[in-house]
């Protein structure tokens, strides 16, 4: 484990794949095919963009101006937060993957995570900045930060688009539909997760109950 | 969306919960004091009491010998008071001769003069000119009565004549004001265009700040697929009427109305209290501070039931201080609303019961000075309430600010913070006096703290403008710098590489 670290080779790969990630920002279609078929991109370097993001959607609350987001503390959980954020991405690369396998998409689970992952770069690398930036505008002017902030969106969606057709080996009209698909895919996962935990619930309930009555008798 | 997903996390740890469950049983029966606020998350904040009861009238103690039946109106004077003694069809005089007593000075129960009957059926309101003429809703004889002071009858306001008012309809006119051109507004039961407005020599002249009608695209679909039926047990879709109104001394009038419905409110599609201009529009400011946009005017944010009482406020009347703050005065829970000219929050107090503060069917609100007295229908007293400390401290503070006295006006919100840390009005008043001494600094500092961006936007502006005046030298330099540096490190690796493939060069090594 630390040997792995130590290896300055390791740590040169990484980083390159890491500046993939820029490269992917401008060249989306020719980067997330070599993304995935010339093994550009990294599980690391992968993972660390969405810990990038992560950092980048809850750091907001408290840096941003508190013209743009006013933040309700006392309700607010932080993993509750992330979780927000974090089951709709694992959901959505899960339910993809799952459905694109069905219908000869090429991606497999790996390279759909890296490839997800990649796509939201432009979200860490337009929020920070903007972060900063909202505490030096006023009301005014808030629509430079609004605008920006729809756009780091739009670039998330465009690049991820394109992305999962050049993973799976679609074309657009395909692409679209499974997208589609893959919403519908996540909304059938959380039935099924809404289920299993109210089963569970129910079960515990049911031995607690069942002990508690016992505890009651002896 | 993102909702639902939290919703799916709170499953998995309510499993969790399970539990612990018998733990989280909580006291939940808090005493909220008599006062209280919105803050900027609509959170009830506790308050100290800006007014107390400073007495309440009887008919007793108001020395009446006919005991009051059911008084609807209401009008301050000077140190006098007027009320609508409206099932005794008289008006009642009170002088107020000290600051907690109010004796009894005289009636009015007729007139003299050609117009007949010379008595009163069910006076619900009196407005009293700056000449000292007295304008009397006469409701159950349908006029509206203009005396002299000596009561000697002047002339009559009667239903207008107009193809938009029903010929049918009994004309009641229940509440009056007047302009100082003598102009006569009324509100009158079943007329829901607007306000009557009359010019001073009698004759109608239109309907003045009408409701809007807001069209409901559901309404539209039910009323093509009903029956006759079906329509005719719908209620009719009209706008709302008012219920009260009050000239300030601008000459806009305030006007109230408690034919609300929550949904409408919360939706935007109503307002509780208007301030209506001359064309008819509507002018009250509404620039407080709230999550949601702006403060809404309509009393209490949360209309569930409790207490055997449900649904939005209910405003019966509304009276104006000088400095333009507004009270808003609520038959539904019996509460006072006190509003500032910016539309923020001031604070609330009373409540529905027989206790002194609170009341059973308060139906007239007026103002002396800063005193308020509300007039309850169902009690017949009248209940005086006086400003404590905390409410002269932050009456105080407005009036400073009003008359330029920033330093001064700072310093009384600084009181008033010691009274009460959870008052946003505090805040914001102190940023806004710093603001004005020019210390942006700790105005931002204020304004954050309670979320407001308006004033906080003031603020950072004057303080952008006044580090970039400082610094200029500094900023060209760094984005002189920002240009120059890369631009130059260019200038060099180009000049390098060009030594390195220059020719020249290359047989020298």
């Amino acid at each position: 484990m630390f040997a792995a670290l130590k290896s300055k080779e390791n740590w040169q790969r990484y980083f390159k794949s890491l500046k993939f990630s820029l490269y992917c920002l401008t060249h989306p279609i020719d980067g997330f095919w070599d993304l995935t078929h010339e093994k550009r991109g990294s599980y690391s370097a992968a993972t660390t963009i969405l810990v990038l993001a992560i950092a980048a959607y809850v750091i907001r609350l408290r840096y941003t101006s508190f013209i743009f987001i006013q933040v309700y503390w006392e309700d607010l959980n932080i993993f509750m937060y992330i979780a927000s954020v974090l089951l709709p991405f694992i959901l959505f690369v899960v339910g993809n993957w799952a459905l694109t396998t069905l219908f000869d998409g090429k991606g497999r689970l790996g390279q759909v995570y890296i490839a997800t992952c990649y796509a939201i770069t432009p979200y860490p690398l337009i929020q920070f900045p903007l972060m900063f930036l909202s505490n030096f505008i006023t009301v005014d002017e808030s629509e430079f930060y609004s605008a920006m902030y729809v756009i780091s969106i739009i670039w998330v969606l465009f690049i991820g688009i394109l992305g999962m057709s050049q993973v799976h080996e679609y074309g657009f009209g395909k692409n679209i539909l499974f997208l589609v698909a893959t919403v519908f895919a996540m909304l059938v996962m959380i039935f099924l997760l809404m289920l299993f935990f109210s089963m569970v619930s129910q079960g515990v309930a049911y031995f607690i109950s069942l002990t508690k009555e016992m505890l009651y008798r002896l | 969306m993102r909702k639902g997903f939290k919703r799916t996390v709170a499953l998995a740890l309510s499993v969790g919960m399970l539990l612990g469950m018998s733990l989280s049983s909580y006291a939940t029966t808090i005493d909220r004091s008599y006062t209280y606020n919105y803050d900027y998350w609509g959170d009830v904040q506790d308050s100290p009491d800006m007014y107390s009861v400073c007495k309440v009238f009887t008919s007793t103690e108001l020395g009446l010998e006919k005991r009051l039946n059911s008084p609807q109106g209401s009008c301050v004077v000077g140190n006098l008071l007027y009320v609508c003694d409206t099932g005794n069809n008289r008006i009642a005089i009170f002088e107020r001769t000290s600051r907690e007593s109010f004796t009894f000075v005289d009636e009015i129960t007729s007139f003299e003069g050609s117009e007949e009957p010379k008595t009163f059926s069910s006076p619900t309101d009196i407005a009293i000119s700056e000449e000292g003429d007295f304008y009397i809703a006469d409701k159950g004889n349908a006029r509206i009565l203009k005396l002299d002071k000596d009561l000697n009858f002047v002339q009559k306001f009667t239903k207008p004549i107009d193809n938009s008012i029903d010929k049918d309809i009994v004309f009641q006119p229940s509440k009056i004001a007047i302009d100082t051109a003598g102009r006569v507004y009324c509100v009158a039961i079943g007329i829901n265009k607007g306000l009557i407005k009359y010019e001073a020599d009698g004759t109608f002249n239109g309907f003045v700040g009408a409701t809007r009608v807001v069209f409901d695209f559901k309404m539209y679909i039910m009323k093509k697929i009903a029956t006759q039926e079906q329509l005719n047990k719908m209620e009719s879709f009209v706008p709302t009427e008012y219920d009260n109104l009050y000239m300030d001394k601008e000459g806009f009038i305030y006007a109230c109305t408690g034919n609300v419905e929550a949904d409408t409110l919360k939706a935007g599609d109503a307002d509780s209290v208007r301030r209506i201009n001359p064309l008819g529009d509507d002018i009250l400011i509404r620039n407080g501070v709230y999550w949601d946009g702006d403060f809404p005017v309509y009393g209490d944010l949360y209309m569930g039931n409790g207490g055997g009482y449900s649904g939005p406020s209910k405003f019966a009347d509304v009276t104006v201080f000088d400095n333009d703050a507004y009270v808003c005065l609520d038959r539904n829970r019996g509460r006072l609303f006190a509003y500032d000219d910016q539309g923020r929050m001031i604070c609330v107090f009373g409540g529905a019961g027989n206790m002194d503060g609170y009341f059973r069917n308060p139906l007239a609100l007026e103002h002396m000075d800063y005193d308020l007295i509300v007039v309850d229908q169902l009690d017949c007293t009248i209940t005086l309430f006086t400003l404590t400390d905390y409410g002269r401290l932050v009456f105080g503070a407005m009036d400073q600010f009003d008359n330029g006295e920033y330093a001064k006006s700072g310093k009384t919100w600084r009181e008033v913070m010691k009274y009460n840390g959870n008052y946003d009005l505090a805040y914001i008043g102190l940023g806004r006096a710093y603001l004005r001494q020019k210390d942006y600094d700790k105005a931002m500092d204020y304004f954050e703290l309670k979320y407001d961006a308006e004033n906080y936007s003031k603020a950072y502006k004057k303080h952008r403008k006044e580090f970039v005046e400082d610094h200029i030298v500094l900023i060209v330099i760094v984005i002189l710098a920002l240009f120059l540096i890369p631009l130059g490190i260019g200038r060099i690796k180009l000049i390098k590489y060009q030594i390195q493939i220059s020719d020249a060069f290359k047989y020298n090594n």
